[in-house]
């Protein structure tokens, strides 16, 4: 008998009569935000600002056409000479950008490279305002993985109409089929003595530009 | 731990291995044995008992802030259950839905067959080393230390790991594995045994993360091959999640050419739909974080992202022996959360490591004696490392009632002593009490020369030292003498 069936078997023994028997889930809890937090557009978007700026994210919101002007100051801030991006990044948002040297994927970069890089520039899929979380599925303008991963400082741009208010929300949106990463502000440990300090990998800064319509 | 020819001994790498040592020798002791060391370390008590308190603290503001925390709470519990009553089903389902994705599935009935599977993987795909990320699942398997032996080097991803490993020592909490090591005994560990640490190094935590990103990033890119555990596994889809703070978990997934996930069967949960629940519940019992810094899921491979190989293998090792427990069968719903750990005032001054290599903490006591079985003096000593106090069941997000299992477990730990050839003396103390108490003359009689004898061992109305086996009641506390007359004997003269 394989592993597995043994596994399997040693599952319906141990259930015995009570294989099947789980009573329904009481889904009794908050799918939306209430009324109060989410009377109009503009709560939503102030309760994602300040709960991205409670994970120590910085959060800036713009207009749709000063998306350019804010990613090249945000670069310059951080005096970025070399930065990566997804090859399918809107050429807006790197429009005011000179004497940063912008690298697409693909064509895929080696690691050293992504770790050679001061910057990454995203979009996102979707966003959550009661977590102040950010998903990135790999779709348009997100590139693979790797690319938020390894260079220290991420910038992501997130469309006012991506953020949805709770959890459940987000869930139903996404798509289990990609490879979903989901970000709550810049990376952390609280390994040494429960104290909050820059996590060992991933970007140790995330700034979140909100575009507003 | 290297094998010959392999280079030099890589002190970090084969660290893990003598860690696990200290686990399997602790394993080997009872509980209130082997709490004595950490009892009697001080400063292990007090960083311990500052760090629990914070994460505590942290927990119980993350979840006194949604209005429905009960609600979800009801919702994760039952789930949990209804992944459990149809695991079989919910498993085949997993196992198509994975394979349909580009990945393999793998069964371990056992530990052995965990790494026999594991070691064998890492040595098709030629690689000598692999990153792991922090997993329980992965050290309660043994893979480090099987890999060791294999000649791979294994490179612990995680900060926590990387601590205990340099102090070879076993990990003291199930999320953050060096919480009783304070900021400046890692300082002395880095100084010592990381490449590269700056002479200069200061014990401000964010310097020590610093020091450990500088060192751990000087090696991500060699990698070809990583191991990690996985937070829940949803049976609809054969997406695997995984919920992190430092990224250690997203390198692995990502830039390895081959990633093996190894999982308890467990840790199945009936539908993607059902993480809406589980990733609330998880980071705010766990960390305090309305979500965790990094959430990854993934199903199977995604071509031109990550991976190109994808191996899930799926660890019974005892879990359907706790299934087949009516009353036991609820501790599989734990999600590892710690939530109990951080509350337990047991944990709070022993640390984990007289919890045996499983987990720590009233998890672990529920747990371990269920996986492994109470045939072990160790094992069974663990439901016994518990005051029962309640704080554990009130913080569970699924709602383990968790004294209520340690007690149940008491029981199965008596009753399997029952049939021993040589009683124990408790067993021979209360059949004893039991005969003579079974009678009105044998009661009065031994009630008035013990009272007698009682009372000689007494000095000022207090008894410091009782006799013999008894003695251990007498070690921590005073017993009142007995007055001169009982209470039934007032009586019946009345």
């Amino acid at each position: 008998m394989s592993s597995r069936d043994e596994i399997l078997r040693r599952v319906r023994d141990a259930l015995g009569g009570d294989r099947g028997t789980a009573p329904p889930v009481p889904r009794g809890y908050a799918r939306r935000l209430t009324a109060a937090e989410a009377a109009t557009r503009a709560d939503v978007l102030a309760l994602f600002t300040e709960r991205v700026a409670e994970n120590r994210a910085t959060v800036r919101h713009v207009a749709a056409d000063e998306v350019g002007t804010a990613v090249a100051a945000a670069l310059w801030g951080r005096e970025a000479k070399q930065i990566v991006v997804p090859a399918d990044l809107p050429f807006g948002w790197l429009a005011e950008l000179e004497g940063v040297r912008a690298l697409a994927d693909p064509p895929v970069l080696d690691a050293e490279t992504l770790a050679a890089s001061d910057a990454v520039v995203t979009g996102c899929a979707a966003a959550v305002a009661l977590t102040g979380t950010v998903v990135l599925d790999g779709g348009r303008a997100q590139g693979r993985r790797a690319l938020t991963l390894v260079p220290d400082y991420h910038l992501c741009v997130v469309h006012a109409d991506q953020i949805a208010g709770t959890v459940p929300e987000v869930v139903a949106r996404l798509d289990p089929a990609r490879p979903l990463t989901w970000i709550s502000g810049p990376s952390a440990t609280r390994d040494v003595e429960s104290v909050r300090a820059p996590g060992p990998h991933g970007p140790r800064h995330l700034e979140i530009l909100v575009v507003e319509d | 731990m290297t094998a010959p020819g392999a280079g030099p001994p890589d002190a970090l790498a084969s660290a893990i291995a003598p860690g696990e040592a200290a686990a399997a020798a602790s394993r080997a002791t009872r509980f209130a044995d082997a709490a004595r060391p950490a009892l009697a370390d001080t400063r292990l008590r007090r960083t311990l008992g500052a760090a629990v308190a914070a994460e505590r603290d942290r927990a119980a503001a993350a979840a006194a802030e949604p209005a429905d925390w009960e609600e979800l709470r009801e919702a994760g519990r039952a789930l949990r259950d209804a992944a459990l009553l149809d695991l079989d089903t919910h498993l085949e389902s997993l196992e198509r839905a994975v394979t349909g994705a580009g990945g393999t599935v793998h069964w371990a009935a056992d530990a052995a067959e965990a790494r026999r599977i594991v070691v064998g993987l890492v040595r098709a795909t030629g690689a000598r080393d692999v990153l792991q990320a922090p997993s329980a699942t992965v050290r309660e398997a043994g893979l480090p230390g099987a890999l060791a032996r294999a000649g791979v080097t294994v490179r612990p991803a995680g900060l926590g790991d990387l601590i205990v490993g340099l102090g070879e020592e076993a990990p003291s909490h199930l999320s953050s594995p060096a919480l009783h090591r304070d900021r400046a005994q890692v300082r002395e560990l880095f100084l010592r045994g990381l490449p590269g640490a700056p002479a200069d190094l200061s014990d401000d935590p964010a310097d020590l993360a610093g020091a450990a990103r500088a060192h751990l990033r000087d090696r991500f890119t060699g990698a070809r091959v990583a191991v990690t555990g996985a937070a829940f596994l949803a049976a609809d889809t054969g997406t695997a999640v995984l919920t992190e703070s430092g990224g250690e978990g997203r390198m692995c997934l990502t830039l390895p050419g081959t990633l093996i996930t190894v999982a308890g069967i467990d840790k199945v949960v009936p539908s993607w739909t059902d993480l809406e629940v589980l990733l609330q519940l998880l980071p705010r019992a766990s960390s305090g974080d309305r979500m965790t810094p990094y959430v990854s899921a993934w199903t199977g491979v995604h071509p031109g992202d990550g991976p190109r190989e994808f191996h899930l293998v799926l660890l019974d090792n005892g879990r359907t022996r706790a299934l087949a427990d009516e009353v036991g069968r609820a501790a599989l719903r734990c999600i590892r959360c710690s939530a109990c750990l951080n509350v337990c005032p047991v944990y709070e001054r022993t640390g984990g490591g007289p919890y045996g290599p499983v987990l720590p903490g009233p998890v672990g006591a529920m747990l371990t004696p269920q996986l492994r079985g109470v045939e072990s003096a160790a094992n069974a000593s663990l439901p016994f490392a518990s005051t029962l106090c309640g704080a554990c069941a009130d913080v569970c997000p699924v709602k383990i009632d968790i004294p209520a299992i340690l007690v149940h477990l008491r029981g199965t730990v008596v009753e399997s002593r029952r049939a021993r050839p040589v009683p124990t003396p408790e067993l021979v103390l209360m059949r004893g009490l039991a005969w003579t108490m079974g009678d009105a003359r044998r009661y009065r009689l031994a009630v008035r020369r013990g009272t007698r004898w009682a009372r000689l061992l007494s000095r000022g109305g207090r008894i410091r030292r009782l006799p013999g086996l008894l003695g251990k009641w007498t070690d921590a506390r005073d017993v009142p003498a007995p007055p001169a007359r009982s209470f039934r004997d007032w009586q019946g003269r009345r």
